[in-house]
């Protein structure tokens, strides 16, 4: 376990430093000049040729890299073009922000899914079972932008209950920034629960046919009882890993519920840098992301082994 | 092919009955719709400003007056194009890869398979938005982007069958009748790997589709004065209250293609799998 574990963190890193190397190339691919960008339309061909110089623009590509990830190993991401300010300190609050909505979004969605999973496959075929199905299939037929704006529609502006926009902002605390969340996190909720409804459902219906649970309902168990103590440990190991990857898609899929709700975090700032060909945050943001992304797989994939006895005990293929 | 194992059998299932009939609904609409229509998608008309679903307008009309459901029909079509577009794009080079992969074990498929690791370490939608984002955007170069982050995924579904297939008899028989390579991958492994990975695949069709749309939304994907599903949305937001008609006509039409697409490939991969006790043949 521990080997697997070194093994997996080794290839993690191995993956950023190739990951960053793309983003770096792509970036550096596309035609926005950064002296441009920064020097403005009026600027002269000669002065544009000193600020290149200056910013080490004309240096080879490896010597440019290499400077840029010396000092983002530093924590020094550089200085965002359009804000100038130091951008490790903007990207960390947004993080930050960006992680209270991913967080309670996904505790929202495993508690419901799980629920409502378990439901659906204890009571298999039923009309309960078959209207669940049916909200989950809605759910991700259209896109979280949909929902978001029906939801402001009904609730902000029809019923006035809460706030349309704005975001956690930690010197409200935490409480007073609770109806912020509401919208965003209901609708973050309605785009992932079938996923998670859905695989829940399924192992339960699997492991309800099983032999151990007929094993234990002949032993003259309870009907709870079998059920959770011995068909829903068992059922919920695939739903971890889906619970994992819905938290990987939320890192992106927050871009989106960002902007509808003008919710601060990195999303948001993601689209600000994007639109205004911020070069350098963009990079820090997507390398960033793409780092977390890559734990939250591989804290999935430790969890899945470490609660699987199969899989811990070498034992399975 | 997947049509000669389906039609046979005396009864299809409702999912498979449902999804194809909206399907192929959709996809006439999509290309009769707005040639029969009496307005042209971006024909404008300021006196017939948000106006509600009436007989003129079966859908209303939009800020400028132009009509609601043409535009929506409009938006299928590029709808209907990036998904599949990207899902062909998938299939092509995941397949491509996977077989070669699967096949070739060692280091060529080593490698292959590295790169879709690394292809799969991006958060997805991060991914898209970073290439669509600052290039100008393209519902072709939509399709093509939203197609290759399928690509990993179709690889490996590829490679898993391939390895699976390549010890069976037959292909062993045409290596030892000294066929080539090329023989043995395109006559022996594809047409056995290709209906379970199309069914596969065509899981993605819905995905593309919305991840369409939330670039159009973003302002990413298709421009104004186009029309695209995602687009009309966005652009509805500021009329949500006046005029809720311009948002959820595309929304409506949005939602039952792709519940159509989702029963229709859920009831094929039930009715494909071996393991289902359904299955013929």
């Amino acid at each position: 376990m521990i080997g697997y574990t070194l093994q997996r963190i080794a290839t993690m890193c191995v993956l950023i430093v190739v990951i960053s190397i793309l983003v770096f190339l792509a970036i550096h691919a596309l035609p926005a000049d950064v002296a441009h960008l920064i020097m403005g339309e009026s600027a002269t061909e000669v002065q544009l040729e000193a600020m290149r110089e200056a910013m080490g623009l004309n240096d080879p590509l490896v010597t440019q890299y290499l400077r840029w990830a010396g000092a983002a190993i530093q924590g020094d991401f550089g200085r965002s073009l359009v804000m100038d300010q130091p951008i490790l300190p903007l990207v960390a609050s947004s993080f930050g922000r960006s992680m209270v909505l991913a967080g309670l979004a996904i505790v929202v969605v495993a508690l419901l899914g799980v629920v409502l999973g378990v439901i659906a496959g204890k009571k298999q075929g039923s009309a309960l079972d078959n209207g669940i199905s049916l909200v989950g299939y809605i759910g991700i037929s259209v896109p979280e932008f949909f929902w978001g704006i029906v939801l402001t529609l009904v609730l902000v502006n029809s019923w006035s209950l809460l706030p349309a926009v704005g975001g956690y902002d930690p010197r409200n605390g935490f409480f007073a920034s609770i109806p912020h969340l509401i919208l965003p996190v209901i609708t973050l909720t309605l785009t992932l629960l079938a996923h998670v409804m859905r695989q829940t459902r399924t192992s339960m219906i699997e492991q309800l046919s099983s032999n151990y649970v007929r094993a234990a309902r002949a032993r003259g168990f309870t009907e709870r009882r079998v059920l959770y103590r011995h068909a829903l440990p068992n059922g919920l190991l695939p739903t971890i890993t889906v619970l994992a990857h819905d938290f990987g898609w939320l890192l992106g899929g927050v871009v989106v519920i960002e902007t509808i709700f003008a919710y601060p975090g990195l999303g948001r700032l993601m689209i600000f840098a994007i639109e205004r060909h911020d070069i350098p945050l963009v990079q820090a943001i997507v390398v960033l992301l793409t780092t977390v992304y890559m734990m939250v797989n591989l804290v999935a994939d430790l969890l899945y082994t470490l609660f699987n006895p199969q899989i811990r005990y070498g034992n399975a293929g | 092919m997947l049509a000669e194992r389906i039609l046979p059998r005396p009864r299809l299932p409702a999912g498979i009955l449902f999804g194809a009939t909206v399907l192929v609904g959709m996809i006439v609409l999509a290309f009769v719709g707005p040639w029969v229509s009496p307005y042209a998608y971006d024909q404008m008309d300021i006196v017939a400003r948000l106006k509600p679903p009436s007989a003129d307008h079966w859908a209303g009309t939009d800020e400028y007056g132009r009509d609601v459901l043409t535009r929506t029909l409009l938006g299928t079509r590029t709808s209907l194009f990036i998904g599949f577009g990207a899902t062909l794009v998938s299939l092509v080079l995941g397949v491509t890869f996977g077989l070669i992969a699967g096949y070739r074990r060692g280091l060529t498929g080593e490698v292959i398979m590295r790169l879709m690791d690394v292809m799969m370490a991006f958060p997805p939608l991060i991914l898209v938005l970073m290439i669509v984002a600052l290039t100008e955007p393209t519902p072709t170069k939509s399709a093509l982007v939203v197609g290759l982050l399928f690509v990993p995924g179709i690889a490996r579904v590829t490679r898993s069958i391939t390895l699976d297939l390549s010890l069976k008899e037959f292909v062993l028989a045409a290596r030892a009748r000294g066929e080539s390579q090329r023989y043995i991958l395109m006559r022996e492994l594809l047409p056995n790997a290709l209906p379970v990975i199309i069914v596969e695949g065509s899981l993605n069709i819905t995905f593309a589709m919305l991840l369409a749309a939330v670039l159009s939304f973003l302002g990413f994907g298709v421009q104004p004065p186009a029309s695209d599903w995602g687009l009309m949305i966005s652009q509805a937001r500021r009329f949500i209250i006046p005029a809720p008609w311009i948002a959820i006509t595309p929304g409506l039409f949005m939602c039952l293609t792709v519940v159509a697409i989702s029963i229709l490939g859920d009831s094929l991969r039930k009715h494909l799998d071996p393991r289902s006790r359904s299955f013929v043949g």
